[in-house]
């Protein structure tokens, strides 16, 4: 089985506080995968180790798509090491990850994330959610921009193009031209979706993605998942608390209590384990 | 009877305010043969109780009288700013085109002050109105711009239009090596730092007197030439030509006033032109979504730091093209021109115009350099008077005189 995201002895470490320890899991190209526990297992804190927001204490994050391997751990830039003065390439690297890194460049890699708690920019308009999100591919320079040449009027046009193709896709187009903080809260969900996939990611990394919708807004995200994988082929990696939703779309789930992993397994396996239930409802 | 509840509180506010008054207002300093001696005096301070005591009493009917003028409506918010903004701009330039050509020579060169206030405003605005980033010592950089035209000609004999490009360069140079180890801060922190080098800049101005002539600064600094003609009686060099002997006119003092004034004019055009295409374009649009959420826009794939840097060097720059002109156009700088006080005269221009706003730049960097010049009568009162339409501002219109919004792109429906 090729592997897209591979996650290896992840560990973090808050001061005295262990929040995350030794958690090992894999994600294949097109699987959606989800990570489920009790409140303060420490799920949010994987995500985020994984997005570049921590830098995990221990472990490797590598993402692998098609031909080259990153270390999404290293492009965060860090300290440079002594030992590396003896090994000019890793010395090369560090120094410019030292200057020029940082957890976009986990974004660049082509990891989007959404947010537990919404990260829209409200007072822009949709359309401008969506512009920003290609920002990194919209490479226009500085003085076409000033002097609107023709190449820039057609870039511009393809970002609108495309952004009204998302837009279309999760249902927001009507809703375009107005400001993202003035939609619903679903609409607001699904925005967030649309602007992480815009930046055409090969992961799709979600945060509590029903939290806040009501059942019918659940089974509409339910199938825009379903629906993103079919189509564009993305990964996606969720935590999630709504049972219904995590086991009739996840190929594989990831159970995690205090921190540490407990099982990995299909929905019927999970449903089956006995730790699993011991670690929602204590035990017996 | 709510005044008889109030009176309380309307005495005991009074005595407060006589209280704070009387070491500063209540008592003079008098000069007696060799001595000077201090003398009370209550009127003023009896004013001020007077003053405290009635706004305190008859507060509500105040409040009342003041949402019934309704101030606020005066002046048009952003979406009716937008359609006002073009006729605006065309009226303000063409006024502007014929007027001095009227005006005093005195008025004309007041105005060019102001043109360059306005051109520091609009620079800056791009740093602490689109970036959000609070910058304090943005008189740095226009000192950077004034000196490096300054020393270039001085010593290298060069005029002021090969040396515009240059120190707007050095300007934008400085403002990146400054701003990459900076920006990595927030908020009060950034302001703090960038306080700082305002401060550095200026020590080393003063200090530095084998290159910058220390606190005599420099002098002797040529004026800008209408394409290569001078405006002189005679010309600098041997086989020069001047501007009145090449169109066969008389000699006027007041024509080089005039052409500053033009050139100022044609500079903040220029600025004002490279500005709205930038807000336009991607990179405006990142400014604006990085001061809104930064950890949105990492997420996204957008490099916070160079985001930052690009707004932090744009707005550098745009103080260096003021410096440059400001030296040409006083033919003498030192570093007295480049304190503290520049700095928050500039930010007070763009707070009160209105974060964002270029028209709204425009007017507060006009009002703030015309006013104190036209009440000159009233200098001593000037700082009193900033303090007070500062307060109003807050109480009247905390988004400043004429807020506005980036220029949204649309989705044709």
């Amino acid at each position: 089985m090729s592997v897209l995201l591979q996650v290896s002895n992840l560990s973090m470490r808050f001061g005295g506080l262990l929040a995350v320890a030794g958690v090992e899991f894999s994600v294949a190209p097109g699987e959606i995968f989800a990570i489920i526990g009790p409140n303060g297992a420490g799920k949010t804190t994987v995500f985020n180790c994984i997005s570049g927001f921590y830098r995990p204490t221990a472990g490797r994050i590598v993402l692998h798509g098609g031909d080259k391997s990153i270390d999404l751990i290293k492009v965060l830039g860090g300290s440079l090491r002594w030992r590396n003065c003896v090994r000019p390439k890793q010395l090369a690297e560090g120094i410019y990850y030292w200057f020029f890194g940082g957890a976009f460049r986990v974004a660049r890699a082509g990891l989007a994330r959404t947010f537990q708690n919404l990260r829209l920019f409200r007072n822009m308009t949709v359309v401008e959610n969506m512009l920003i999100a290609q920002h990194t591919r919209l490479r226009t320079g500085l003085l076409p921009g000033l002097f609107q040449t023709p190449a820039y009027r057609d870039a511009e046009r393809q970002a609108l193009e495309q952004a009204a193709f998302w837009l279309d896709k999760v249902g927001l187009l009507p809703y375009a031209n107005r400001e993202a903080g003035t939609l619903a809260y679903g609409q607001q969900r699904r925005l967030e979706i649309a602007r992480c996939m815009i930046t055409r990611p090969k992961l799709l990394l979600l945060d509590e993605p029903a939290a806040g919708l009501n059942p019918q807004e659940t089974r509409e995200l339910d199938r825009l998942i379903m629906e993103l994988r079919a189509e564009h082929g993305v990964s996606v990696l969720l935590i999630e608390h709504d049972m219904s939703l995590v086991m009739s779309i996840s190929d594989r789930i990831l159970v995690m209590e205090h921190g540490r992993p407990v099982t990995i397994g299909t929905p019927p396996e999970i449903r089956a384990d006995p730790r699993v239930i011991k670690a929602y409802l204590g035990e017996a | 009877m709510t005044l008889k509840r109030r009176l309380p509180e309307a005495l005991s506010m009074s005595l407060l305010t006589a209280l704070l008054t009387l070491p500063v207002l209540g008592v003079h300093l008098q000069v007696e043969g060799l001595k000077v001696a201090l003398q009370g005096d209550a009127r003023p301070v009896c004013i001020a109780m007077t003053a405290v005591f009635l706004a305190r009493l008859f507060q509500e009917p105040l409040k009342q009288a003041y949402s019934w003028l309704n101030l606020g409506r005066l002046l048009p918010g952003p979406q009716r700013l937008a359609t006002y903004r073009t006729p605006l701009l065309t009226l303000l330039v063409g006024a502007a085109l014929i007027w001095p050509f009227f005006a005093s020579r005195g008025a004309v060169d007041v105005a060019t002050l102001s043109l360059i206030y306005v051109m520091l405003g609009l620079g800056l605005n791009i740093v602490v109105g689109y970036a959000g980033l609070l910058d304090l010592g943005y008189v740095a950089f226009y000192a950077v711009g004034a000196y490096s035209y300054a020393l270039l000609a001085q010593n290298f004999g060069l005029g002021f239009w090969e040396c515009l490009p240059v120190s707007v360069a050095m300007t934008a140079t400085a403002g990146c090596l400054l701003g990459f180890p900076v920006l990595r801060l927030r908020g009060d922190y950034l302001a703090i730092v960038t306080l700082g080098f305002g401060e550095i800049v200026y020590l080393l101005l003063n200090n530095l007197d084998s290159l910058t002539g220390g606190p005599d600064g420099v002098k002797n600094i040529p004026k800008p030439t209408f394409f290569g003609l001078e405006f002189a009686r005679e010309p600098s060099t041997p086989g020069g030509v001047t501007f009145h002997r090449f169109f066969g006119l008389d000699y006027r003092g007041g024509d080089v006033v005039i052409f500053l004034f033009l050139l100022a004019l044609v500079l903040v055009l220029f600025i004002l032109f490279v500005i709205d295409r930038l807000i336009r374009m991607p990179i405006g649009r990142a400014w604006e979504a990085l001061r809104e959420d930064e950890l949105a826009c990492v997420s996204l794939g957008l490099n916070p730091t160079v985001i930052k840097l690009s707004a932090f060097t744009l707005g550098a720059s745009f103080g260096g093209f003021a410096g440059a002109f400001f030296a040409a156009r006083q033919g003498f700088i030192n570093p007295e021109s480049f304190t503290f006080i520049e700095s928050a005269i500039v930010l007070a221009i763009v707070v009160l115009g209105g974060m964002g706003s270029q028209i709204g730049v425009i007017l507060a960097a006009v009002a703030l350099t015309v006013l104190p010049e036209v009440a000159r009568q009233f200098q001593e009162y000037r700082m009193l008077a900033f303090g007070l339409v500062m307060i109003l501002m807050m109480i009247w219109r905390p988004q400043g005189l004429l807020p506005a919004s980036r220029p949204r792109l649309e989705l044709p429906q």
